[in-house]
C-alpha cells in the first residue's frame, strides 16, 4: 500500500459552495504555485497548484464554487466530470476535499451528500468555524465525522488551524470506501425529487446531533448593513455613489501611472531610434512594436485598478446585493440582474466584461449580454472623444458654467447606453429569445475581502492582459505599420509629377509614404463609402487603423499630420494640426460637425480585435464575432450619416 | 403538477417579516429542483425578509441564510404560516 502511494502521482480536486471560502483555502495550500487556465473548447476557469502532501507534492485542482453536481450549468458539468474522471487531461481525483461553511452547515452538505454518492473518498473541511463560535454556537467536529462516516476537520486558512491535520486526513483516505450513511429506500416520492429530500432530511437529523445554537441570531450583522444597503431608496442612491467613486477613481489613481508608461515608452522609441541603425529595422520596432504595443500596454493600470474593485465588491458580498437591486430593471429588458456587473465593467473595457458574464448560467442570457457590451463606452474612446473635443469644443460653455466637452462626453456615454438597452431587447426578443431567465441568487452575509486573494485576482487578470498584448496587438501592430511603410515611395522615383506637387505643398516626406502605402491607397479606396460621414480618405487611413484599437485613431491621426508619433491626445501641436487640416482639394478636413460624426460612430463601432477574439473564445465560435461586428458597425454608420447628414441639412457645418 | 392544498397560502403572498413552513414546490424541471437543491424544501421553515425596490425580487431566509428570488418563483412555492 505504501509502495503503490509513493509511486502514483496523486490528485486532489477541492469542492464547495460559492462563499464557503474554497478560493482562501486553495491559496493557504498551494501558496503561489498555481496556474490558470480554460477546460478545453469552454470558458470554466481552470485552477491548478501543487500541495504539499507528506512527502510528495499533490496536484490540487480547484473546482469552480457550485451548490450542486446535478449536471444543470456548464461549471457543474465540469467538475461532476473530473471527479468521475471523464475529464481529458486530468486524473480522476484520489480524494475530494469538501470545503463546507461552518455558518451555513446545512446547505452546504449538501454538495458533501452528493459527492457521497459518487464513491470517491471525501474529506471535510470546516471553515468560517471562528465566525460560528463567535457568534456563540457549539459544533462536535467528532460527532459530524461519525455521522458524515468522513474525517472532517476545522480549518482557518489564516491561523493555519487544521492544515497539517487536513493534509494527514487526505492522505489517510486514499484508495479507501467510503459507504453513504444515508439510503434513498425509504422516500415516498422517487427520482431527482426523492434523492433531494433523502440528502435534505439525513443533513437535518446530522446537523441536529451535532450542533447547538444560542438565541444570537447569526444574520444580525449583515442584516443591519442591509437596512441601509438595499434600502429601496438609498440602497439605490449609494449603489450610484459606489460606481462613481470607483470610476473617479479608476481615472484619477491610474492617470499617474499611465503617464509614466507612456513617457517611458516614448523614451524606449527615442532610445532605439538612436541606437540602431536607421532603416527599416528600427522603424519597425520603435513605430510598429512600440508604439502599438505600447499603446495599449498603457492602460494596464486602469485594468488592474478595475479588477481591484470588482474583486473588493464581490469578496465583501456587495455585487450580489447590486444584482438584487437592479434585477427587475434588468429583467424588463430581458437581462438577468447578474449581467449589471459585466455592463459596468465595460465601461473601463468590454474584455473584462465579457469574460465577467461567465457568472450568467443562461447561455441565451450570457451571450445577449456579451453582444451589448462593447457599446458601454469604454477607456479607449476616451483618447478620441478627449482629442475631438479639445480641438473643435474645448472652453465653449452652455449657460455660462456647463462645459459643451462634458455635456458632449456625457452624451456620448448616454448613446452607448440607449444602443445597448435597444440591442438587448431586440436581441432577447428574436435569435436569443428565451424566457426570463430564472433568478435565485444567495445573498452571501458581509464579509471582510481577503487581500492575499484579491491581489491574486488582480495579478492574474494583468497578466492575461499583457500575454494578449504581446501576442494579439503585438501582430496588428506589424501589419498596420507595415502597411503605412509600404511599398516605399522612394522606391518610384517615376512618380515626379506627384513629387513635385508634393515640394509645392511643401508635404513632408512621411505624408507622401502616407499617400503611397497600401494604407493610403486603402483610405483612397475607401474614401466614397466615408464621404457621406464627413471624411476624407486621410481620416479613412485612421479609421482602418482604429478597427484594431480604437485608441489607434489618435497615434494614426498624429502620424498622418505629421506631428510626430509620440504626441498624444493632449497635445497641443495635434489638436492644431487637426484644426488645420487640409482636404485634397484645399477645403478644411474638420468641423465640428465632422467632429460630432466621428465620435457618434466610435461610440457605436466594433473597433476592438481583442474583444471580437474575446467573443470568438467565448462563444467557442466565429459567427457571434461577425455578427457582432457587423451589427455594431452598421449601427455606427448609419448613426454617423444621420448626425452629419442631419447636421448639414439643419445649416451646421 | 403537485396537487394543490386547498385554501393554500404561496411565499409570493407573504408580507414582509412574514414566517412559514414549506408545504410543496410546485412544478417541474431545473427551477424546481434548484429551489430544492438550494433547501427550499417542504418542512423548511422560510421568512420574507425584504423586497427590492421596485417589489421584485424578494429576499428570503432559509436554513439560516440568504435567498433573493423573483416573485414568479415564489409562486412556486407552497406555504402555511
Amino acid at each position: 500500500m505504501e509502495g503503490t502511494l509513493a509511486a502514483k502521482h496523486i490528485t486532489v480536486a477541492l469542492a464547495g459552495n460559492p462563499n464557503a471560502g474554497k478560493t482562501t483555502l486553495f491559496n493557504a495550500l498551494t501558496g503561489l504555485k498555481q496556474k490558470v487556465a480554460n477546460y478545453p473548447g469552454v470558458t470554466v476557469e481552470r485552477k491548478e497548484g501543487s500541495w504539499q502532501l507528506g512527502d510528495s507534492n499533490a496536484t490540487l485542482i480547484d473546482l469552480p464554487g457550485l451548490y450542486s453536481l446535478d449536471a444543470t450549468s456548464l461549471d457543474e458539468q465540469i467538475a461532476s466530470d473530473i471527479i468521475r474522471g471523464q475529464q481529458q487531461g486530468i486524473a480522476k481525483p484520489d480524494v475530494v476535499i469538501a470545503v463546507v461553511d461552518a455558518t451555513n452547515l446545512e446547505r452546504n452538505l449538501y454538495l458533501v451528500t452528493q459527492l457521497f454518492e459518487f464513491g470517491v473518498p471525501v474529506v471535510v473541511a470546516l471553515t468560517m468555524i471562528d465566525v460560528f463560535e463567535k457568534q456563540k454556537h457549539e459544533i462536535d467536529v467528532e460527532m459530524l465525522s461519525a455521522i458524515l462516516k468522513v474525517p472532517v476537520v476545522a480549518v482557518n486558512a489564516k491561523s493555519g488551524r487544521g492544515i497539517d491535520e487536513l493534509a494527514e486526513k487526505a492522505t489517510s483516505v486514499i484508495g479507501t470506501t467510503q459507504q453513504i450513511p444515508y439510503s434513498f429506500e425509504e422516500q415516498e416520492e422517487s427520482g431527482a425529487r426523492g434523492k433531494i429530500f433523502a440528502r435534505y432530511s439525513f443533513i437535518s437529523n446530522a446537523v441536529q446531533e451535532s450542533t447547538w445554537h444560542s438565541d444570537q441570531s447569526s444574520h444580525l450583522v449583515s442584516d443591519k448593513i442591509d437596512r441601509v444597503l438595499t434600502h429601496k431608496f438609498f440602497g439605490l442612491v449609494i449603489l450610484v455613489g459606489i460606481l462613481l467613486v470607483v470610476f473617479q477613481t479608476i481615472f484619477s489613481w491610474a492617470s499617474l501611472p499611465m503617464d509614466l508608461l507612456e513617457s517611458g515608452f516614448g523614451a524606449l522609441q527615442e532610445t532605439v531610434k538612436s541606437a540602431l541603425p536607421e532603416g527599416i529595422l528600427a522603424d519597425l520596432i520603435s513605430d510598429g512594436i512600440i508604439a502599438g504595443v505600447g499603446g495599449v500596454v498603457v492602460f494596464l493600470p486602469q485594468i488592474l485598478l478595475l479588477f481591484l474593485f470588482i474583486s473588493l465588491l464581490e469578496d465583501s458580498g456587495y455585487m450580489a446585493r447590486a444584482a438584487f437591486l437592479l434585477d427587475k430593471l434588468m429583467s424588463r429588458v430581458g437581462l438577468h440582474g447578474k449581467a449589471f456587473l459585466p455592463l459596468i465593467s465595460s465601461f473601463a473595457c468590454a474584455i473584462p466584461g465579457i469574460m465577467a458574464t461567465r457568472t450568467i448560467e443562461n447561455r441565451r442570457d450570457r451571450f445577449a449580454t456579451i453582444m451589448i457590451a462593447p457599446f458601454m463606452s469604454c477607456s479607449a474612446r476616451l483618447p478620441v472623444y478627449t482629442l475631438m473635443i479639445g480641438a473643435f469644443f474645448g472652453g465653449q460653455y452652455v449657460f455660462g458654467f456647463v462645459s459643451v466637452g462634458a455635456l458632449l462626453m456625457l452624451l456620448m456615454y448616454t448613446i452607448g447606453i440607449v444602443f445597448a438597452v435597444g440591442a438587448a431587447f431586440i436581441l432577447k426578443r428574436t435569435i436569443l429569445n428565451a424566457p426570463p431567465p430564472p433568478f435565485l441568487m444567495e445573498l452571501p452575509p458581509y464579509r471582510l475581502p481577503n487581500l492575499r486573494t484579491v491581489f491574486q485576482n488582480m495579478l492574474t487578470r494583468a497578466w492575461q492582459f499583457l500575454k494578449r498584448a504581446g501576442t494579439v496587438i503585438l501582430a496588428i501592430s506589424i501589419i498596420l505599420w507595415a502597411l503605412m511603410y509600404f511599398p516605399r515611395s522612394g522606391q518610384e522615383p517615376v512618380v515626379s509629377s506627384q513629387q513635385t506637387e508634393v515640394a509645392a505643398d511643401q508635404q513632408p516626406a512621411e505624408s507622401v509614404q502616407l499617400r503611397q502605402s497600401y494604407a493610403g491607397k486603402l483610405g483612397h479606396a475607401l474614401e466614397p463609402v466615408i464621404q457621406p460621414l464627413g471624411f476624407d480618405w486621410k481620416i479613412g487611413v485612421a479609421l482602418i487603423a482604429s478597427f484594431a484599437a480604437r485608441e489607434v485613431l489618435v497615434s494614426t491621426l498624429s502620424i498622418i499630420y505629421n506631428v510626430g508619433k509620440d504626441e498624444n491626445e493632449e497635445s497641443e501641436t495635434l489638436i492644431t494640426a487637426v484644426r488645420e487640416a487640409k482636404k485634397d482639394d484645399g477645403t478644411i478636413a474638420w468641423t465640428p460637425l465632422t467632429a460630432l460624426s466621428l465620435m457618434v460612430f466610435f461610440v457605436l463601432a466594433m473597433q476592438c480585435m481583442s474583444t471580437l477574439a474575446v467573443v470568438r473564445r467565448e462563444t467557442n465560435s466565429w459567427s457571434w464575432p461577425i455578427f457582432m461586428f457587423v451589427y455594431m458597425t452598421v449601427l455606427a454608420y448609419v448613426a454617423s450619416l444621420i448626425t452629419y447628414q442631419g447636421g448639414k441639412a439643419l445649416g451646421f457645418e | 403538477m403537485t396537487k394543490r392544498t386547498k385554501n393554500a397560502t404561496i411565499l409570493a403572498d407573504l408580507a414582509v417579516g412574514d414566517e412559514a413552513r414549506v408545504i410543496a414546490v410546485n412544478g417541474e424541471g431545473r427551477v424546481t429542483n434548484r429551489l430544492l437543491e438550494m433547501g427550499v424544501v417542504p418542512g423548511a421553515t422560510v421568512s420574507v425578509v425584504k423586497a427590492a425596490p421596485f417589489g421584485d425580487p424578494i429576499q428570503i431566509r432559509v436554513l439560516g441564510y440568504s435567498l433573493a428570488m423573483r416573485r414568479r418563483e415564489a409562486e412556486m412555492i407552497e406555504v402555511a404560516k
